[in-house]
């Protein structure tokens, strides 16, 4: 099956227009009881993430208590949509959240490279799978996309869909190493129409990450999809963000571009490891009117 | 999953923004505790805050609250007599004795007392003239001092500006400016004039007086000559006489063609030098190559920034056949985000009209769009009950025959055609008295320069819009005026026309 046999016509994008528009986004100014409901927002779309090679079981669990209890001192705060882990560890963080409604992602697809064959993959995707991931998110063969290899990067998306089977794909584009904002919304379209239910920026592991730019045009991507089929894909800008005033600026900018379905976290997640804490800070600051010491978060 | 087209009988798709429901913005508005605003303001004459001759006044209001914020002094033509006499007192005693660096340094020194008081002079410019803070804040104060940095830098090297000519002065300049951008344009008008050694006579718009009467204040705080720079407040008979008035060497015009032909008829035969900055009717050309969601971006901008009161807005639509759909609909979708309200609100995009003259005139315009068959789109947002407003509006379907197409609005209404070949678009483009401004929009550099070139037009942007610089010559062809500010050619009308040696 390939799903890719329509040519991708992604439209031209200026990126002076789009960092014109990003700065007129920035400008909006969010305060009292809408800064409140945004940072309450923000945390429900959190992946809380731990991607590092010395990740351990004991990590994993640290992870997922912090996912469970977010803040001791403010029991009516809303979960964190999932734990983000890679796949080796997807069954521990998938006892420790079990029951809490939060979803377990794992990473899959040789990440954070993706240099390795089709069929490890696919299997490294079935095994994360079959281990309890709610969640997948692949990385594209960017490799193959600079060199113009649309066609294998699609259908590529596409079995990775398939060893999916029920669990949701977010396709990693690594915007970083893309280039221009041209390549990322092509590279956007190319996910959509290959399965991704969402697409996400990029790793976390590579520079610049999910830059206000990137994530506008793949959140115009996004729109016009939606518009042209009536599909609503998400979106997960990773990396990078970790502030509270980072993360309000995207809740503005999705609100303004695709609207108030998409600010919910079935449609729209970060993905991050300190934001959270921040996050907290502030929604402390917003109720008692102090800012307190970040050790008195837990890590 | 598959493209395809939603199937027959499911509603389109279609995007929530804007509205009440869902995560809304809080009020933001910017605090106005530290801006003095006093209940009676003078003539400012030889360096000096004075009633007018016989103590008329007039008041000047919050266009979105209707409210009285100030009576103003009502300058008569004895007013503007001692304005004019003083001006020349400082031109021949002062002004025109200094040694240009000197004057150079009064003008860096107003450009910095500006940037220092740039929070006051944004919010005060909201609450006399209605325009959101943000734009006020972000684009006309800093811009404000950027042309005074940019001229004063001139001052002491216009033999360097204009080599071998002996660059001289022309006296005493009377300067009549418009509501829409009042300190703006009143530093587009002093600044070049005083650095070339000239002295001012400058006549603020009616309904927008207070922030060049705090100019005025500033003025005076940095030392400069009393005399160099007068500020006259008051009417169209008010300006009629600064315009008219026999010791005036030069003229500068910036507001309708109207009261434009008028001034040129009235210097006809006076030896007096002018300047004239007037109407347009801006076309912004979206071709089907073009980058289209920074094409909306670029149309709103063109068009909403500041009301519509702009005189190089792009209100005219002109897009390309073979994209106009997909155009139309984002641009609707986009005008749905934009925030209509409270001027002093941080995150408003459009304000108040400036006066319910001009919400007249543009409420005319609506009911003559419609009369004339095109067909009217204005989004949902809500209003305040009290003040001027007008919601964002397209007439879609417009045509070269109609009024809307033809004549100049000045309000946030947006004239939308279609073209189907390059040619066709230019001609249309063309197709105008006013030759201000337009706009390109295509991904294709070649076609971007092509076009603009053959546009009749003093100021085009390509895949931009609304960029403003004061080392830019700004004004217009046709019925547009006569002359340019800014940049080099800005300060070349201030001086005495090239004599051979």
């Amino acid at each position: 099956m390939s799903t890719t046999a329509a040519p991708v016509e992604s439209p031209p994008i200026d990126a002076v227009g789009v960092e014109e528009r990003v700065a007129r986004l920035c400008s909006r100014s969010i305060k009292k009881e809408a800064k409140l409901q945004a940072l309450h927002l923000t945390l429900s779309m959190i992946d809380l993430t731990t991607l590092e090679g010395a990740d351990s079981e004991g990590k994993v669990r640290q992870l997922c208590a912090k996912a469970l209890q977010l803040h001791a001192a403010l029991p009516d705060l809303p979960h964190v949509a999932a734990v983000c882990v890679y796949p080796a560890l997807v069954g521990v963080a998938k006892r420790a959240v079990e029951g809490s409604g939060i979803h377990v992602a794992s990473v899959a697809t040789s990440f954070p490279a993706g240099q390795a064959p089709l069929e490890i993959k696919l299997l490294e995707v079935r095994k994360a799978v079959e281990a309890g991931a709610d969640e997948v998110d692949m990385v594209i063969s960017r490799g193959r996309f600079l060199a113009g290899d649309l066609a294998y990067t699609g259908d590529e998306i596409a079995s990775v869909k398939e060893a999916c089977a029920d669990a949701h794909l977010k396709v990693i584009l690594e915007t970083g190493e893309l280039g221009t904002l041209d390549a990322i919304r092509r590279a956007s379209d190319l996910a959509m129409r290959s399965g991704a239910d969402f697409i996400k920026t990029s790793t976390g592991k590579i520079k610049p990450a999910a830059t206000m730019p990137v994530v506008l045009v793949m959140l115009e991507a996004i729109r016009d999809h939606y518009l042209r089929t009536g599909e609503k894909i998400g979106m997960k800008p990773a990396g990078g963000i970790s502030t509270a005033k980072d993360a309000i600026r995207h809740l503005v900018m999705v609100r303004e571009t695709l609207g108030q379905d998409w600010l919910d976290p079935d449609l729209y997640r970060f993905g991050a490891s300190s934001l959270a804490n921040d996050v907290l800070r502030q929604i402390v600051k917003q109720r008692s009117g102090i800012y307190q010491s970040f050790d008195d978060f837990s890590l | 999953m598959t493209d395809s087209t939603p199937s027959a009988g499911t509603a389109a798709p279609k995007l929530r923004l804007g509205g009440d429901d869902g995560w809304g913005y809080a009020p933001a508005p910017e605090s106005t505790d530290h801006v003095e605003l006093r209940d009676r303001y003078g003539l400012f004459i030889d360096g000096e805050f004075v009633d007018a001759k016989g103590g008329r006044t007039f008041e000047t209001a919050n266009p979105a609250t209707e409210e009285k914020i100030a009576d103003v002094a009502l300058a008569s033509d004895a007013d503007v007599d001692r304005a004019v006499a003083a001006a020349r007192r400082a031109y021949e005693d002062v002004w025109s004795q200094l040694a240009p660096r000197e004057r150079g340094k009064y003008v860096y020194r107003i450009a910095r007392v500006l940037q220092e008081r740039g929070r006051e002079l944004a919010i005060t410019e909201s609450l006399d003239g209605g325009k959101p803070i943000r734009e006020s804040r972000d684009v006309d104060i800093p811009l404000a001092a950027a042309h005074f940095f940019y001229y004063a830098g001139w001052a002491d090297k216009l033999d360097y500006a204009f080599p071998g000519r002996g660059a001289r002065s022309l006296g005493v300049a009377g300067q009549v400016i418009p509501w829409n951008f009042p300190l703006l344009m009143a530093a587009w008008k002093i600044a070049p004039a005083i650095a070339a050694g000239n002295t001012v006579v400058l006549k603020p718009a009616e309904t927008t007086p207070l922030t060049a009467l705090k100019l005025a204040e500033i003025i005076r705080e940095a030392g400069v000559p009393p005399g160099v720079v007068n500020i006259v407040t008051g009417a169209g008979e008010t300006g009629a006489a600064v315009v008219q008035h026999p010791d005036v060497d030069k003229v500068a015009f910036t507001g309708s063609t109207e009261v434009g032909k008028l001034i040129r008829r009235a210097l006809a035969g006076s030896g007096k030098h002018y300047t004239l900055e007037l109407g347009g009717k801006a076309a912004n050309l979206v071709f089907e190559d073009a980058a289209v969601d920074q094409a909306v971006e670029g149309i709103v901008n063109g068009i909403f920034f500041n009301q519509g009161h702009v005189c190089c807005a792009g209100s005219r639509l002109l897009v390309q056949e073979s994209v106009a759909d997909e155009v139309i609909s984002k641009l609707k979708d986009r005008m749905e985000t934009l925030i209509v309200g409270d001027p002093l609100d941080k995150n408003t995009d459009i304000g108040a009209i400036n006066s319910r003259a001009q919400l007249d005139r543009i409420e005319e315009y609506l009911e003559i769009g419609e009369a004339e068959g095109a067909e009217p789109f204005q989004t949902s947002c809500p209003v305040p009950e009290r003040g001027y407003w007008c919601r964002p509006t397209l007439f879609l379907q417009a045509s070269q025959s109609h009024r809307v197409v033809q004549e100049e609005i000045f309000g946030p209404v947006l004239a939308v055609q279609t073209f189907r070949t390059v040619d066709e678009g230019i001609a249309m483009a063309n197709n105008t008295p006013y030759g201000l401004s337009g706009g390109v929009w295509s991904d294709k550099g070649a076609k971007a320069f092509r076009v603009t070139s053959r546009i009749r037009a003093g100021v085009l942007w390509a895949n931009t819009y609304n960029k403003f610089d004061p080392t830019a010559p700004f004004g217009g062809y046709k019925e547009s005026g006569i002359g340019r500010e800014g940049g080099l050619a800005g300060l070349h009308a201030y001086l005495q026309p090239e004599r051979a040696a």
